[in-house]
C-alpha cells in the first residue's frame, strides 16, 4: 500500500485504513468519559443508600418495623416512631397536590389556548419567577401573612361547616392556630404550581398544530380539545411535571417548617400542628446527642428517601397502565 | 376574471361573496367571489402563498382559532351566511368537515378516532355507534384493513391508512361539505391513488373542495377549478375548460408549468 502512495506523485494521499485517526482515538476518550459521568449517577445513587442504611442501622435494629407505625417521639425516653412526620409528609403533599394540579393545568390551557399574544410572555417569565423565589421567603411570608388569614378566617370557616360532617369532619377540628397541616400544603401547592405550570406548557406546546385544528374542525370546543386530545397526547409530559411538583412538596424543608408547627403530637385534624419527615430533620438534627436520636433522623431521612422512589415508581406504573388503556401496545 | 354562470343558483352548495381575508396587515384573499357545486369536487390551485388553503380555512372558520385573523364579505353555505358572528362554528363544523396536509390521527385507538367527533353531536348506543364506526370506514376504504385491531392506537396505521382514517372521522359526522387542504402531500403514490379514488366516490353524498399543489391531481380528481395567485381568483371554471383552454393567459402559463 506504502508503495502505491509514495510512486504516483499526482495521485491523492490516501490514509492508512489501518491506521487509526487522532480524532477517533479522542471520540473513544470522549465516550468513556460521558459513561463515567452517566454511572457517576449510580455509585451517588447507591452511596448515598448505603450511607443511610449504615446510619440508621442502630433505630433499623432497635425498632423494627415499629418505626414506621408508631407515634411516639420521646428523644428522653429514646423511644422513636416516625408516624407523625410520615403522616405529616404526605398528607401536606396530598393537599399540595390536590390544589396544585388543576390550579396548574389551568394555567397552562390558559397560556397555550387563550392567552392573547402579548398576555403570553409576561404571564409565563411571572411564572418563572414565582419558581426562583428561595423556599425561606415562602416560610416566611407564610407565617406571617397567611397564618393569620387562615387562623381569623379560613380555618373557623372550616370548623364550622366542613367540621360538622361525619368521618369527613375528623379532618377539620381544633382550634383555628392557623399553623398545621393545612397551611403547609396550601404553602406547598404555592410552591409547586409555577414548576408544573411550566413543564404543562411547554408539554403543552409540542401538541402539533394541525393536530388540534383537526379537533377544532371536527367541531371541539376548546376544553375538548385540551381535555381529549392535548392531554393524552402530552400525558407523559404532563404525568412527568406533576411528579416533579410532588418530588419538590415531598422534600420541601424550609417553607414547610416555618408553618407546620412542628409537633410530635398524632392528629387526624388537617388544622392541628404536626410535623413532616423534612421538617423534623431541619429542627431537630442539632438536638439530637443520643446516638439513638440521630439515627432515627436518619432512617427518617432513609424513609423519605423511600418514599420519593415509591412515588416515582407508581407514576412509571401508571404511565404503562395509561399507554396499555389507550392501545399503544400492538 | 371570468365568472361561473354556469352552475345554476339551486345547484350552489358554498357561494363566497366578495371575500377579503387579513392575516394582521397581510391581505392574503382580494374579494373572491366565486360558487361551489353540490356533490362535485372543486379544486383550488396555485403557486404557495396564493391563498387556496386560506380561502379553504376560513369555509369552517378555523381562521377563528387565531385572532388576528379578520374577514370581510360573505361564504353563503345553502344561502346562510356563515362568517355571520351568530352562526355557531361548532354546528357549522358538524356540516362543513376538514382533511388536513398531514394525518393527524388522535393519540387514541382506531374506533375512538372515528368516533371522536360523533361523540360531539350525538349520543348513540354502543350499537348504533360501532355501526357508524364501520359505515365511516368502509366509506373511506379502511374497513377492510382495520376490521380486526379496531382498538389498537390510530398512529400504528401506514401514512396512507391513517390519512384515510382521518377521512373516516370526517365523514363520520355526515357533513355535507367536506374541505382537504392538500390531503396527499404526505403520502406516497398509491396511497394518493387511493385517496383519489376515494374522492371521486365521495362526490356521491358529498361536496368536496379540495386544495392541491398537484396540477394532474387537479384535473383527475375536479370538477371544476379555481386558479389562485397572490390572493386574487385568477380564473375559475370547469376543470375542463381551464386545463385545456383556459382563458387567462397566466392560468395557461401556470397550467403549462411556464411558472410557479
Amino acid at each position: 500500500m506504502s508503495s502505491v502512495t509514495s510512486s504516483a506523485a499526482a495521485a491523492p494521499v490516501r490514509p492508512d485504513l489501518r491506521k487509526r485517526s487522532a480524532g477517533a482515538v479522542a471520540d473513544q476518550i470522549f465516550a468513556l468519559t460521558t459513561k463515567g459521568f452517566a454511572f457517576l449517577v449510580f455509585a451517588l445513587l447507591l452511596a448515598i443508600l448505603a450511607s443511610l442504611v449504615v446510619g440508621s442501622w442502630p433505630a433499623l435494629s432497635k425498632f423494627g418495623l415499629a418505626f414506621v407505625y408508631t407515634a411516639d417521639w420521646d428523644p428522653v425516653g429514646g423511644q422513636f416512631g416516625a408516624l407523625v412526620p410520615i403522616y405529616g409528609t404526605l398528607v401536606s403533599s396530598l393537599i399540595a397536590m390536590l390544589i396544585a394540579i388543576p390550579v396548574s393545568f389551568g394555567i397552562a390551557m390558559f397560556l397555550t389556548e387563550m392567552a392573547p399574544g402579548w398576555l403570553k410572555r409576561p404571564l409565563g417569565t411571572a411564572i418563572e419567577l414565582l419558581a426562583a423565589i428561595p423556599s425561606i421567603i415562602y416560610g416566611m411570608w407564610g407565617l406571617f401573612v397567611f397564618t393569620p388569614i387562615f387562623s381569623a378566617h379560613i380555618q373557623p370557616f372550616l370548623i364550622d361547616t366542613l367540621g360538622e360532617i361525619p368521618y369527613l369532619g375528623i379532618l377539620f377540628q381544633g382550634p383555628p392556630m392557623g399553623i398545621g397541616m393545612l397551611t403547609a400544603g396550601v404553602i406547598l401547592a404555592i410552591m409547586v404550581i409555577p414548576f408544573i405550570t411550566a413543564v404543562m406548557r411547554d408539554v403543552f406546546e409540542l401538541v402539533p398544530t394541525v393536530l388540534k385544528e383537526s379537533a377544532y374542525g371536527l367541531g371541539s370546543t376548546t376544553w375538548e380539545v385540551v381535555w381529549k386530545v392535548v392531554l393524552p397526547y402530552t400525558k407523559a409530559g404532563v404525568v412527568g411535571g406533576v411528579m416533579l411538583g410532588l418530588g419538590r412538596a415531598l422534600g420541601e424543608t424550609m417553607a414547610v417548617t416555618f408553618v407546620i408547627g412542628n409537633t410530635h403530637r398524632l392528629s387526624w385534624s388537617l388544622l392541628a400542628p404536626g410535623s413532616s419527615i423534612a421538617s423534623s430533620l431541619a429542627n431537630e438534627f442539632t438536638e439530637a446527642v443520643e446516638d439513638i436520636y440521630t439515627s432515627s433522623l436518619i432512617e427518617l431521612g432513609l424513609l423519605l428517601f423511600l418514599i420519593t422512589t415509591i412515588v416515582l415508581a407508581c407514576a412509571k406504573l401508571m404511565l404503562m397502565r395509561l399507554s396499555r388503556a389507550e392501545g399503544t401496545k400492538s | 376574471m371570468s365568472q361561473t354562470s354556469a352552475i345554476p343558483p339551486e345547484e350552489i352548495r358554498l357561494g363566497v361573496r366578495g371575500l377579503n381575508f387579513y392575516y394582521g396587515k397581510f391581505h392574503a384573499i382580494k374579494s373572491v367571489t366565486m360558487d361551489v357545486r353540490k356533490n362535485h369536487v372543486t379544486a383550488f390551485i396555485g403557486p404557495s402563498g396564493c391563498g387556496k388553503s386560506t380561502l379553504l380555512r376560513t369555509f369552517n372558520r378555523l381562521h377563528e382559532l387565531y385572532p388576528e385573523n379578520r374577514t370581510t364579505g360573505q361564504i353563503l353555505l345553502d344561502g346562510e351566511d356563515i362568517l355571520d358572528r351568530k352562526v355557531d362554528a361548532t354546528a357549522l363544523r358538524s356540516r362543513i368537515g376538514m382533511v388536513f396536509q398531514k394525518p393527524t390521527p388522535f393519540p387514541m385507538s382506531i374506533y375512538d378516532n372515528v368516533a371522536f367527533g360523533v361523540r360531539l353531536y350525538e349520543k348513540l348506543t354502543q350499537r348504533d355507534m360501532d355501526e357508524r364506526v364501520e359505515w365511516a370506514l368502509t366509506n373511506a376504504a379502511l374497513w377492510n384493513e382495520v376490521k380486526d385491531k379496531l382498538h389498537q392506537n390510530g398512529n400504528g396505521l401506514s401514512g396512507g391508512q391513517q390519512q384515510r382514517l382521518c377521512i373516516a372521522r370526517c365523514i363520520a359526522i355526515k357533513p355535507e361539505v367536506i374541505l382537504m387542504d392538500e390531503p396527499c402531500s404526505a403520502l406516497d403514490p398509491i396511497s394518493t391513488a387511493r385517496i383519489e379514488e376515494l374522492v371521486h366516490e365521495m362526490k356521491k353524498d358529498y361536496t368536496v373542495v379540495i386544495v392541491t399543489h398537484n396540477m394532474q391531481q387537479a384535473a383527475r380528481v375536479s370538477d371544476y377549478t379555481a386558479y389562485m395567485y397572490l390572493g386574487e381568483l385568477i380564473e375559475f371554471g370547469q376543470t375542463d375548460k381551464i386545463f385545456t383552454k383556459p382563458a387567462q393567459k397566466a392560468t395557461e402559463d401556470y397550467i403549462t408549468g411556464k411558472f410557479g
